[in-house]
């Protein structure tokens, strides 16, 4: 197993103009990058005999609506050579368009479609950019967090038309989310005792 | 005068039984020639992302048992995990212990389920009502641990919910001494059996650049002579402690990868003894009170506990603001889950990672070339679950 500090600088050595940040936690490396040089980056961690991240494990967004830029945009991957794993990160405006990388990983086809039908982030070049998970002829995109838990539709089969129908949702109850927070934190001499 | 050839599409599933559940795959067939398989899936989407990240933490547990529904406690494994060390929780020994007792259980659930419904998806029917009778006495035992035998939501941030029932380790210990016969009795009837290999050598074959390349793990990697075990490579809770061998196959084609799960079994049977033999007795669950729930008998003399006891299941426990990924071995690959905490008592986002989506993706380049007979024999041998795949 190589030593991560020394991966962390040969990284940074050999990518400095393109990682906006770096940083160890939890035994990975957390990478920070802008979303032009994502390609670039990638195939760099692929290929580079010191790095050999060969293995794309899954890629993601996060949406915070609250930010300028909405969407965080995280690629995972692993190096099976080294034992290592690096979860890269841009952030990602809405109705940007980000390059894919199916290209140099075949496996990112599937996940790009994911999060472009979960959070409705498009890929530039991507060969079959559709929805995947969702139902066929869905509208919008359900991890959004403005997306609200119940959805929009439901379906139901009617004895009317002797077919499956799409209805909005009624809800006999309205979801409630009950707030149970409070300053509570117990008293810290507790948490003393009970790790003595 | 020309022949005239056209292409046919044909509609495989989503109710049929060979595909393992709902996968509607769209077949382009050139006579029995399948030329392109473009796999629909998401027909049993029920988003889990999204609920999970509005429930509390404990509330989310139950969600990973129902991804891939035939060795639950394994993906509560990784979530758990994920919490522990955004927390820095420290696991009890004997929690630990049985936990990887658990999980090497739910590895034989899920492989007996594989193989033997594999060799039924190729015409062998005795091995099924063999092996389904082994699931029955597994999930007894996990029945008699945390009171349900499929889903079960025993492993918490922590540890374990409940200490073993008194004897069970016991006919754990009957269970692994039987049934290394049982293996026996389904490998004399499936390794050399000449319809079984007629069905399934040559077949679905991934080289080794391939498997990486399309994000393979477990035994889909194995299989193609990658010696790749999370359990061995980035060992989590007590692995380490553990002597195990990991099979890896030769020629990545369907026949080697029923080989590697037979093995697997093998050797999850030894780890499962090597638990038993060494038990550790103690606590089952960390004593931070903040965390995990008094034991019932304080609830009646204690202020504290009351307290503790309301909070945890009202609120919650709180996740301090960080973001991880934690990967756990699971029988269908490398599960993961990608957590962002946000210092509150909910998930702020919670991507599981399921080995199966990544599998089901190679599907058009396993199959291309293959006879349409053989789509069955690939489909069974990526062990796909759609609980998993759909999330």
């Amino acid at each position: 197993m190589q030593n991560i500090q020394d991966l962390e600088k040969i990284l940074n050595s050999e990518l400095n103009t393109k990682i906006k940040s770096s940083l160890i936690k939890h035994n990975q490396i957390y990478l920070k990058i802008d979303e032009t040089d994502l390609t670039e980056v990638i195939l760099f961690l692929k290929t580079n005999s010191k790095t050999k991240f060969r293995q794309l494990i899954d890629i993601t967004a996060v949406d915070f609506p609250e930010n300028e830029v909405r969407f965080k945009l995280v690629y995972l991957l692993l190096s099976h050579e080294f034992n290592q794993r690096i979860i890269l990160e841009m952030d990602v405006k809405e109705k940007e368009i980000v390059g894919s990388i199916t290209s140099i990983f075949p496996a990112a086809n599937w996940m790009e479609r994911e999060v472009f039908d979960m959070y409705g982030i498009d890929f530039k070049d991507h060969p079959d950019l559709r929805r995947i998970l969702t139902d066929y002829g869905f509208e919008g995109h359900p991890l959004r967090k403005d997306f609200p838990l119940t959805g929009h539709n439901e379906v139901r089969y009617s004895h009317e038309t002797k077919k499956v129908i799409y209805e909005p949702v009624k809800l006999e109850q309205n979801y409630r989310n009950f707030d149970y927070e409070s300053p509570w934190e117990g008293t810290k001499y507790i948490k003393d005792q009970t790790k003595e | 005068m020309a022949k005239e050839t056209k292409t046919l599409n044909l509609n495989f599933g989503p109710q049929h039984p060979a595909a393992h559940g709902v996968l509607r795959l769209i077949l382009q067939l050139d006579g029995e020639i399948v030329e392109k398989a473009d796999p629909h899936i998401g027909l049993l989407h029920r988003g889990t992302e999204k609920l999970i990240e509005n429930k509390t933490y404990t509330q989310a547990v139950p969600y990973f048992d129902r991804l891939d529904y035939v060795a639950p406690m394994n993906q509560e494994h990784a979530f758990a995990l994920a919490i522990e060390k955004i927390l820095k929780i420290e696991v009890p020994i004997r929690a630990q212990y049985i936990r990887v007792m658990f999980c090497e259980i739910g590895r034989i659930l899920s492989h007996i389920l594989n193989v033997t419904t594999q060799a039924m998806d190729v015409g062998a029917l005795t091995p099924t009502l063999w092996g389904f009778e082994e699931r029955e006495i597994l999930m007894g035992f996990y029945e008699k641990v945390s009171g349900s035998r499929l889903h079960a939501n025993y492993f918490r941030a922590g540890g374990v919910h409940q200490d073993l029932p008194k004897g069970l380790d016991k006919e754990i210990g009957k269970f692994c001494e039987r049934f290394p016969k049982i293996i026996n009795d389904l490998e004399l009837l499936l390794t050399d059996n000449r319809i079984f290999k007629q069905r399934n050598v040559d077949i679905g074959v991934v080289s080794k650049q391939d498997a990486l390349d399309y994000s393979f793990s477990g035994v889909m990697l194995r299989g193609s002579g990658v010696p790749w075990d999370l359990r061995k490579s980035q060992p989590y809770d007590c692995y380490e402690q553990f002597e195990f061998k990991i099979p890896v196959g030769k020629n990545g084609d369907c026949y080697d990868r029923y080989l590697c799960r037979i093995e697997e079994m093998k050797e999850s049977v030894n780890i499962i003894s090597q638990c038993l033999a060494n038990l550790p007795v103690g606590p089952i669950k960390t004593d931070d009170g903040k965390i995990s729930p008094p034991p019932k008998k304080e609830l009646k003399q204690s202020m504290e506990a009351l307290i503790h006891h309301f909070k945890l299941y009202t609120e919650g426990y709180r996740v301090d603001k960080d973001e991880i990924y934690t990967a756990v071995e699971a029988p269908k690959g490398e599960f993961g889950v990608y957590l962002i905490s946000d210092g509150s008592s909910k998930p702020y986002k919670c991507k599981i990672r399921a080995p199966g989506f990544s599998h089901l993706q190679a599907m058009d380049y396993l199959i291309k070339g293959h006879m349409l007979a053989d789509v069955p024999a690939v489909l069974g041998s990526m062990d796909i679950v759609f609980g998993e795949v759909d999330r």
